[in-house]
């Protein structure tokens, strides 16, 4: 448990730790009549205590904690604690309202937001995909940018292929068949969905990747199909992941670490075989 | 048409205040009301049209077309509330729509350019181009919400804004211009455009009402296109901060300070 110990200054310049995120909060205005608030989390279940202005709501208070690299860091608790909200900040698409993320030694804002968002890659709930075909979907990223391939340092892990060839391979890393690059995105099954997501993300070559609960959304067999993918593609290229989940079985399966977010707080963070049991025995207390 | 015919006209109104009481519609007064309106706005723009035009000086009427431009512009960005910044953009995009198609007809001496054409037909542009800047606005402001998760993992793939909004500001665009491409293809089969009658019922040849018909229905798609997409082009960017983060309208202010480069 680290939770409210003082930020050590050395913590952010660790190369174990990706990420240091030193006395994160979040506040949002309170959502309009039209509840335009969609993303947050934590919304209908803002803090018990004090909410610093009444127009304000506290998603997430004072988080300080190290995300190690090249593990597994899964990120539990009940629904609307600010999991997700904690995740969007990792790759800038929302900023915290005080405190600094450091991402390899150096605050996140110091990186130029795009080169950071294709470096730290995300996955969603939902594969939101583009109209149009898997491998329109897939070159995505790699066509945004100007031909230089040369990536910064670390994660060389896919050939230099262009085009069709890397189509190929990206879908081969996710288990589909090439043959699936022409077709259109409307006709996949969720599961296929699922990995072509996976595809388009990686086809930036991210050192992290950030998982939204990208499982929720599919049936049982293919959870666990995409759940063995994650993990093996991860022990492979010893990507940095954080991966949501409100499944603790799934967490205990694939964690390295486990943090435990509750109204906005972290309230432990550790191993996940000492973790898990202990919040398992509190969620039982909680429900009596 | 004498004064007598103009007030005679006053019996169509007497027609529909007749029926609405007999249907207790209780529209009486506002038909009435808006029969005063009808015949005090047209009879000043009317005199103040023939004011202009015997005065014709460029300023008189550069300062009609001005004072129209942002009553357009004020109507249309009326439409886009809850985005920051959008009455100056749409005013940007209408008078896009606007001063490049009057510009082009002049120069092809297609209109002269005395108040009498200039005027009237800055006002059919204004109005056009008033309608597709709304049509775009609110086309905008409900897909951004409803595609708000495909914008945001085109942005966590390191899209630039402009990238990420792409097929939404497609959509939008697309909508602020079928109205003037649908009413174009249907011209003269389902009705007459005001314009023409009118030219027609002043004894105009139609053959001739026509021709002027045809320029009136190819300037407007010319500038409601211009107006759409000049809008779609500047409006976007009120849907993202410095950040390069979506923030959705009437989400009120971001957290001050979130932004940083």
């Amino acid at each position: 448990m680290i939770s409210g110990q003082r930020s050590d200054r050395r913590e952010w310049e660790d190369p174990q730790n990706a990420f240091f995120l030193d006395h994160i909060s979040r506040e949002i205005p309170h959502p309009g009549e039209f509840g335009t608030a969609a993303h947050s989390a934590g919304e209908e279940q803002a803090t018990s205590n004090s909410v610093p202005t009444p127009r304000r709501l506290r998603i997430l208070h004072d988080i300080t904690a190290c995300i190690p690299a090249s593990q597994i860091t899964c990120v539990v608790g009940p629904s609307g604690a600010g999991k997700s909200s904690l995740l969007r900040l990792l790759n800038r698409l929302d900023s915290p309202t005080s405190g600094t993320i450091y991402w390899r030694g150096r605050s996140l804002e110091s990186y130029p937001v795009r080169q950071l968002r294709r470096q730290v890659g995300m996955l969603f709930q939902f594969p939101h995909l583009f109209e149009g075909t898997v491998e329109q979907n897939v070159l995505f990223g790699p066509r945004l940018q100007p031909s230089s391939t040369s990536q910064a340092d670390g994660a060389a892990r896919q050939p230099q292929a262009t085009g069709p060839a890397l189509v190929a391979e990206l879908l081969r890393m996710v288990g589909l068949p090439a043959e699936l690059a022409g077709r259109s995105t409307e006709k996949l099954s969720g599961g296929e969905a699922a990995r072509v997501a996976l595809a388009r993300a990686l086809a930036n070559q991210p050192q992290v990747l950030l998982l939204d609960e990208p499982t929720a959304s599919l049936d049982v067999a293919s959870r666990r199909e995409i759940e063995q993918l994650i993990l093996r593609l991860q022990r492979e290229s010893g990507l940095t992941v954080v991966w949501v989940s409100h499944d603790l079985e799934q967490a205990a399966r694939v964690a390295d670490r486990v943090m435990v977010i509750e109204h906005g707080e972290l309230t432990a963070f550790g191993r996940p075989d000492v973790i898990l049991p202990a919040f398992e025995t509190q969620l039982e207390a909680d429900r009596r | 048409m004498s004064t007598v015919q103009l007030l005679s006209t006053l019996a169509l109104v007497a027609v529909s205040m007749l029926l609405s009481s007999w249907q207790r519609l209780k529209l009486e007064k506002e038909i009435g009301y808006a029969t005063l309106r009808t015949f005090v706005q047209l009879l000043a723009i009317g005199y103040v049209l023939s004011y202009v035009f015997s005065f014709n000086r460029w300023y008189a009427t550069v300062a009609i077309l001005v004072a129209m431009t942002l009553i357009a512009a004020q109507n249309a960005a009326r439409r886009g509330r809850g985005i920051p910044g959008a009455f100056g953009r749409v005013l940007l995009a209408i008078a896009l729509g606007e001063g490049v198609t009057l510009a082009l007809m002049l120069v092809l001496h297609i209109i002269a350019g005395s108040p009498r054409f200039l005027i009237p037909v800055a006002g059919m542009i204004l109005g056009n181009c008033m309608v597709a800047s709304g049509l775009v606005l609110n086309r905008l402001k409900d897909e951004i919400r409803l595609r708000s998760a495909e914008v945001e993992a085109a942005l966590a793939l390191g899209a630039s804004p402009r990238q990420a909004i792409e097929q939404v500001l497609k959509g939008a665009v697309r909508s602020g211009m079928i109205p003037t491409i649908d009413s174009m293809k249907t011209v003269g089969l389902v009705s007459l455009p005001g314009m023409m009658t009118g030219t027609i019922l002043a004894g105009a040849d139609p053959l001739l009402a026509v021709r002027y018909q045809i320029m009136v229905m190819l300037m407007l798609s010319a500038a409601t296109t211009i107006a759409s997409i000049s809008l779609a082009m500047v409006i976007y960017q009120s849907f993202f901060n410095r950040a390069e983060q979506l923030v959705l309208p009437q989400a009120g202010a971001h957290p001050a300070g979130a932004a940083g480069r």
